[in-house]
């Protein structure tokens, strides 16, 4: 290992010494003509030029074009000018995905018309529209093979989609969604983890409100130290349930914040703590670190951890299935919260965690209101992801 | 980032890399392969069947070509074809005859506008520009505060108000205008797509305050959404580009080609850290030869002007072609290296390292006890390490806090190293080259 390292530092040098040489000593190359060059060659041609340039790209590529810009004047649209008014009603999943509902209703339509059956195309294109909401190539690809299988070569239109919606629904593995409670023990802690800007303090803010409301007393731990204002946030959140906040000085120890809230809750008699942290990469591994920590410590305290959620963003990716391994590896997730599915994301990649790595979904964030925050319903979930009946 | 979809593409292909004779069911498995990969990327699906077809086609030219090597021209048509989707050009930034240069930044709840808007005010002082940031995002709590600690942290001031979103730009401008300042960055709400109250409040934004450019910010990690995102923020504004954040993730980034191909509107910066000078341009051109596994060294070698100091780097390049590299010099070029940050970000960024190597966990702390240990020598004994007798090596071990086995192993290894480097010719240029394409070798 230590071989390894030294091995690699050098390697570094090596390329490092060596490109600065050639940027010095060959400093009279022609321009690049990337096309046609090995890479070899194209590398230190650009290094060259950047050397001819005698500044930094960075300053070249983006130095003032002089031209006056012409085009860009004219570009506003035609907006309307009246705003129109927030709805005062919690959002729901239906009215959420509904929105979003055109590529499978346009495909069941379709297939109604066409009474022919299903063909190969027909099952691409269900297997594409699948992918589309973000459950990744290799569920889609899983349930399409298994519909094809369950229902032979063609089958109706109704069938199909009846079919369709049993096995998304049985992708749904967990049995219980329910944030849970200590009995025993005061406060509950409740840890909510994620990457940048999934939602992570408006998620407590809505929880705060939801337990608030069901009769709990709440305390939230500021442990956002790192990013700029984090605190202000959730404060603002706080102030609006009426919840107390614990927070640190910019720049201080999540786990300390974090323990101090706890034993503060316990002094206090809270009955639940819920506490935000900054947002990280799954990359970092000091972050992470960071977090294995603030898990650790947490549990050592006088509160009982029965919850880590992890925060997703409905509009993620396949990235999501690595956040979920990563965060779950970090801090024993227990649950998700999606994010933002009032917008025309669809959020399968839950799907695609909770049938890989078994974590329930348990809550969706669905607004910017504090009322915004639903319990997670595989069932009405997925038949808003397919449209109602009646629309197909 | 791309280093995944890069390997995964290069697994789709290295199957028919060095066919001489291509049958359609080869071509049907790589392609199918490739789609794959790029799903899993997040690339849009629509763009994937665009990609595929478009490399089918030249598959099947390939196919009956005279050449030798069919299953090199597939591989040539997906890297190509890469490329083109993201384009060659580096995005730059046209400022306005007339200073003031407005920049409107939009985008999705959680995309990371703010640390965007602050981050690019940063770039641009640096570059001798004079921004001023606008605070116009009223709906999150604490925005505005953290625009303005990131403000203040970057050395721009920032104006904001608590009345209207679309006041507050108007006045930003002004207030601009009166001191001189000749950039303007509008940071905005998070906004979906598909509230069309938040998204007319953006078009009057835009509408009253001429922006010159309008910077879509999309989050790295987004999926299949990326598309209808851009689309929808695009009809609204007219976008001049698009900045994509969280490029330091694992996230393969299949938004950036989707929204390049399908919105037609270049990607202009990357950001890949959270530091606020973690910001810069976005190169096409770079980005493709990282997806196609080449490294970013341009990247690299950008980094590495700014941190490092080039006399001392020369020097200890000097020094390892005339073979008198010594634990002095390894110590120089050791903290050199170590400032541009965690290795393992930088040992990623090299094109040729073996995936083994990229995927090794690096641990730093020891890097810090290799970095104690020569330290703690004298300069004679850098210089000269076979004078380092046991009593030397318990002071060395006592002063960095290690044991004298461990002294003992890194001497070992630096003599090892030594060895092998001269093995490996490192010399003059022309042998330098031949060690690169050894090195190459090996990787295969």
């Amino acid at each position: 290992m230590e071989s390894l390292l030294i091995l690699v530092v050098l390697f570094i040098i090596l390329a490092f010494g060596l490109a600065l040489v050639r940027t010095r000593s060959n400093s009279n190359r022609r321009q690049i003509d990337r096309t046609g060059r090995t890479e070899v060659e194209a590398k230190t041609a650009e290094i060259d030029r950047q050397a001819d340039d005698g500044e930094s790209a960075t300053v070249a590529e983006i130095a003032p074009a002089d031209g006056p810009l012409t085009e860009e004047d004219d570009g506003v649209r035609d907006g309307h000018s009246e705003v129109g008014v927030l709805e005062p009603e919690p959002n729901s999943i239906a009215t959420s995905l509904s929105r979003s509902r055109g590529p499978f209703a346009s495909l069941f339509s379709r297939l109604r018309s066409n009474n022919d059956g299903i063909d190969a195309e027909e099952w691409t294109r269900l297997e594409e529209t699948l992918i589309l909401s973000d459950m990744g190539p290799s569920l889609a690809t899983e349930i399409v093979a298994e519909l094809r299988n369950q229902l032979g070569k063609s089958p109706s239109a109704s069938a199909l989609r009846q079919a369709l919606i049993e096995l998304l629904t049985s992708k749904f593995l967990a049995t219980t969604r329910e944030l849970q409670f200590s009995k025993d023990t005061k406060p509950s802690v409740v840890l909510v983890v994620g990457v940048n800007g999934t939602g992570k303090t408006t998620t407590i803010g809505k929880i705060a409100s939801l337990l608030t409301v069901a009769g709990r007393s709440v305390m939230i731990a500021a442990g956002d130290t790192f990013r700029a204002a984090a605190t202000e946030q959730v404060g603002v959140w706080a102030a609006l349930t009426g919840v107390e906040v614990v927070s640190g000085q910019p720049g201080a120890d999540p786990a300390s914040v974090i323990f101090d809230a706890i034993e503060h809750a316990r002094a206090v008699g809270s009955d639940v703590v819920l506490c935000d942290t900054a947002g990280r990469l799954q990359t970092k591994t000091n972050l992470m670190e960071e977090l294995k920590k603030i898990r650790r410590v947490a549990a050592k305290s006088s509160g009982e951890v029965t919850e880590v959620l992890l925060v997703i963003d409905a509009t993620t990716g396949q990235n999501g299935l690595r956040q979920a391994e990563v965060f779950h590896g970090a801090a024993e997730v227990t649950g998700i919260v999606l994010t933002k599915l009032d917008g025309s994301a669809k959020g399968g990649v839950a799907l695609a965690i909770e049938s890989q790595f078994g974590i329930p979904i348990k809550l969706v964030g669905l607004g910017e209101g504090l009322a915004d925050l639903a319990p997670f319903d595989p069932e009405a979930f997925v038949a808003a992801l397919l449209g109602e009946e009646s629309d197909v | 980032m791309f280093e995944t979809l890069g390997e995964r593409l290069e697994g789709a292909l290295s199957r028919i890399r060095g066919k001489t004779r291509l049958t359609q069911a080869d071509v049907d498995e790589a392609l199918a392969e490739i789609r794959r990969a790029l799903l899993e990327a997040d690339v849009n699906v629509g763009v994937v069947n665009l990609i595929s077809e478009r490399v089918g086609q030249a598959a099947v030219g390939a196919m009956s070509s005279p050449s030798l090597t069919p299953g090199q021209q597939v591989v040539k048509a997906v890297h190509n074809e890469l490329i083109d989707v993201l384009g060659q050009d580096t995005y730059r930034i046209r400022f306005a005859s007339t200073p003031p240069t407005i920049l409107l930044l939009a985008g999705l709840q959680g995309s990371g506008k703010t640390t965007a808007a602050a981050k690019l005010a940063l770039l641009l002082r640096r570059q001798g520009r004079s921004p001023y940031l606008v605070a116009a995002d009223l709906a999150r709590p604490g925005a505005v505060r953290q625009l303005e600690i990131l403000g203040e942290q970057a050395g721009v001031p920032v104006f904001s108000e608590p009345t209207t979103p679309v006041e507050v730009a108007i006045k930003g401008v002004a207030e601009a205008k009166r001191l001189a300042r000749d950039v303007v960055i509008i940071d905005t709400a998070g906004r979906l797509a598909i509230d069309d109250a938040l998204m007319n409040e953006v078009s009057e934004i835009q509408k009253a305050t001429q922006a010159h450019l309008r910077f879509l910010v999309v989050d790295a990690m987004i999926g299949q959404d990326a598309v209808v995102t851009a689309r929808a923020f695009d009809e609204r504004l007219e976008l001049s580009a698009v900045i994509l954040t969280k490029l330091d993730g694992d996230a393969r980034g299949g938004a950036a080609l989707s929204v390049k191909e399908v919105v037609g509107k270049p990607i202009a910066f990357a950001s890949v850290g959270e530091k606020l000078e973690d910001f810069e341009p976005f190169y096409p051109d770079r980005m493709a030869s990282r997806i196609l596994g080449m490294g970013d060294v341009l990247s690299l070698i950008e980094r590495a002007q700014d941190t490092m100091d080039e006399d001392v780097a020369k020097k200890g390049a000097d020094r390892l072609r005339s073979g008198h590299f010594d634990l002095e010099d390894f110590l120089e070029q050791l903290r050199q290296v170590r400032r541009m940050g965690p290795l393992k970000g930088v040992l990623s960024m090299l094109p040729g390292v073996p995936k083994e190597l990229k995927n090794q966990e690096i641990d730093e702390g020891e890097i810090s006890r290799i970095e104690a240990i020569v330290s703690s020598m004298t300069k004679a004994e850098r210089k000269n390490p076979t004078m380092i007798d046991t009593s030397r090596r318990a002071r060395i071990a006592a002063g960095s806090g290690t044991t004298q086995l461990q002294v003992n192993t890194l001497l070992k290894q630096f003599r090892d190293m030594n060895k092998m480097m001269r093995q490996m010719g490192v010399g003059p240029p022309s042998a330098t080259r031949s060690r690169a394409k050894s090195k190459r070798k090996k990787r295969r």
